[in-house]
């Protein structure tokens, strides 16, 4: 603390606490504007009615009222001793003082001022002892894990007369997952730039955002959920509304919602993500059976509610991942049983894809046609580790059942590589580590599992 | 975002969790958590034994929605005190009926006793208004003087002074309300 410090103060004509106190001695008397012109001595320690309070919170000490200073005295007293500091501006200066957060000068007077003052003396020993409350360790960031068990007990206790859908749980818990992420990370992180990959035009795709954008993203596709749902959904901006005129393919609907805002998104976008996330929860839980099996477009495809809440888990998974690495913060995958969901989802859109990239001439011709049904020519994709099992992909129909006994190829891979490949945040010819078999039917399953990614 | 709720959102959550809405719980958690969770970890000072107290009060919660009264405040400081008196009884049953000093000399009562304030301590700080918390910080974690915090926050010295004595008081009354679990409670049916 410096004089120079002291001295750059501006106006403080409406301090009315100090206004018209005398002069504090010493070198730091610049620091309050105090009126040379009034003189009243320091006031006797106040017996005074209770301050009205001038803020919200209640200060539980009554407070002398001090913004008026005494009358002057009409027959002005000569200034014989230096002038002291009244009563009144040594005590707004007690939670300094505690603090240790004002000037030795300052510290000196109000310390003076303590021995004859009781009032003052007294508060000043309740203030040192809430400073002792005081502490500078951070809350420990909560255990990722502890919302399920937690939940799962008291379900235990008391079973639910509405339930979330099992086939909800995944996306229930990657969004509790994320919102902890983002309740952690400071508000200049939101702005951290995030590069989204993905696989397009059998090449790595990518787009630059920030935290914030992403959030943004995440919102403006689990709107497709609230679209099938006939909510309201977020439109940007704070806007709540159907979006008849929106675009359903996730890519041009992240684009107009990433338009529609006026200025670069903020930490503000969360509560609204985080309001659509518990309200599709909500939503699907009270809308009965029928629900998981509607039909949720996203403009060139369509899924069943079940599978599109686990793609959106899915992608609410990947992209916090992308944050996390963004504000290099740890994140763990799902948990293993959704995991597993999450790579059995993609599995069964593998057929589909393949056949997607034969028909563009993107994969080999198929090779052994069957009628539906029966099993065809599989690739068996093996995935270790937590979440993993055995998968068995139609080559050649998405309409032929994948069949241990017809296996041409063998992929193995880590479960969490598998979801990497998924999301389009590596490329196929780096994927598998363990490859077996027909090299065609394993280039193709690879670059068809790649092209599910997508913005 | 918790802080400052509308007592609607408390109303609407009861009624739910009466409802037996399981989105409700998780919503319920999402919002309450990690003040459970501090609030325990601050009293007991123990991972394991926080993450059971917040297991306890949430399972209060949702088996006794009822027990809490809209009128005699908000949810959260509701759960906040539930979470103190499930934290003062886990700690006097790891103590046993014996009364043994710890290595400070201090007795069973005095130990809860004080985890007890200091976590009332940390709610009144995350509840208080943001203006008087960001001074307090300020001055006590960045070690500014009233000066520099005034600078800081973009306010009058005057203001900051004030700012940091009515924080300062508001933390003091952590000490002067009845302790819970040694007083009979408030309101609702004990844990």
């Amino acid at each position: 603390m410096t004089d120079d410090e002291a001295d750059g103060r501006g106006d403080g004509g409406h301090d009315d606490e100090v206004r018209g106190a005398p002069r504090i001695p010493g070198p730091r008397a610049a620091a309050d504007d105090f009126d040379l012109s009034a003189v009243p001595l320091p006031p006797p320690v106040p017996a005074s009615p209770p301050e009205e309070p001038r803020t919200p919170p209640r200060p539980t000490a009554p407070e002398p009222e001090s913004a008026v200073a005494p009358p002057a005295p009409s027959d002005p007293s000569p200034p014989s001793d230096p002038p002291v500091p009244a009563h009144r501006v040594l005590r707004a200066l007690l939670g300094a003082w505690a603090l240790a957060a004002c000037s030795a000068e300052e510290t000196e007077a109000v310390e003076a001022h303590l021995t004859e003052c009781a009032t003052c003396a007294d508060e000043a020993l309740r203030l040192r002892d809430a400073v002792g409350l005081l502490h500078t360790d951070r809350s420990l960031d909560l255990d990722p894990t502890l919302r399920t068990r937690v939940i799962d007990a008291c379900l235990s206790r008391r079973p639910a007369d509405i339930p979330v859908p099992d086939w909800a749980a995944p996306y229930d818990a990657e969004t509790a997952r994320l919102d902890a992420l983002l309740r952690d990370i400071g508000s200049s992180e939101w702005h951290a730039p995030v590069r989204l990959k993905w696989f397009e035009d059998e090449q790595e795709a990518g787009r630059k955002t920030t935290v914030a954008g992403v959030i943004g993203h995440l919102m403006a596709v689990d709107g497709l959920i609230g679209a099938a749902l006939d909510l309201d959904v977020p439109l940007g901006d704070g806007v709540l509304g159907r979006g008849a005129d929106w675009p359903l393919s996730p890519t041009a609907r992240t684009e107009r919602y990433w338009s529609a805002a006026l200025r670069p998104p903020t930490r503000a976008v969360h509560e609204p993500w985080r309001a659509q996330s518990h309200t599709l929860i909500r939503t699907v839980s009270f809308a009965g059976r029928g629900v998981s099996e509607l039909s949720v477009s996203y403009g060139d495809f369509a899924l069943p509610m079940h599978d599109a809440l686990l793609d959106r888990a899915f992608e609410c998974w990947v992209h916090g991942g992308d944050i996390a690495e963004a504000v290099d913060y740890p994140y763990e995958p799902p948990s293993a049983a959704h995991l597993n969901r999450m790579i059995d989802l993609a599995a069964r859109l593998l057929p589909a894809a393949l056949a997607e990239r034969r028909r563009t001439g993107l994969a080999g011709p198929a090779r052994h046609l069957v009628t539906a049904g029966s099993p065809g020519r599989s690739l068996h994709l093996e995935v270790e580790g937590s979440g993993g099992g055995d998968w068995y992909i139609p080559l050649d129909s998405p309409a032929a059942l994948g069949s241990p006994a017809h296996t041409v190829a063998q992929v193995a891979l880590d479960g969490v590589e598998f979801c990497q490949l998924v999301a389009g945040h590596v490329p196929p010819v780096e994927a598998a580590a363990g490859q077996e078999g027909d090299r065609e039917a394993i280039r193709d399953v690879l670059s068809a599992a790649a092209s599910l990614s997508r913005l | 975002m918790a802080k400052n709720a509308p007592p609607r959102w408390d109303r609407k959550m009861q009624q739910r969790l009466a409802r037996g809405e399981a989105a409700a719980l998780g919503e319920l958690y999402d919002r309450f958590a990690s003040l459970v969770h501090s609030q325990a970890h601050r009293m007991l000072d123990d991972e394991t034994a926080a993450d059971l107290v917040t297991r306890e009060v949430f399972g209060y919660v949702w088996e006794n929605p009822n027990a809490y009264d809209p009128k005699e405040g908000s949810m959260r400081s509701w759960v906040a005190r539930l979470t103190r008196r499930q934290s003062v009884r886990r700690l006097r049953e790891e103590n046993g009926p014996r009364d043994d000093p710890d290595e400070d000399g201090n007795g069973l009562e005095e130990r809860v006793h004080r985890a007890t304030v200091a976590a009332r301590a940390d709610y009144i700080v995350a509840s208080m208004p943001a203006p008087l918390r960001a001074a307090l910080e300020l001055a006590y974690i960045q070690r500014r003087d009233y000066r520099q915090t005034a600078a800081d926050l973009g306010v009058t010295e005057d203001e900051a002074r004030r700012r940091l004595r009515l924080g300062l008081q508001l933390l003091s009354t952590a000490h002067t309300r009845p302790l819970e679990g040694m007083s009979p409670p408030g309101y609702g049916r004990p844990l």
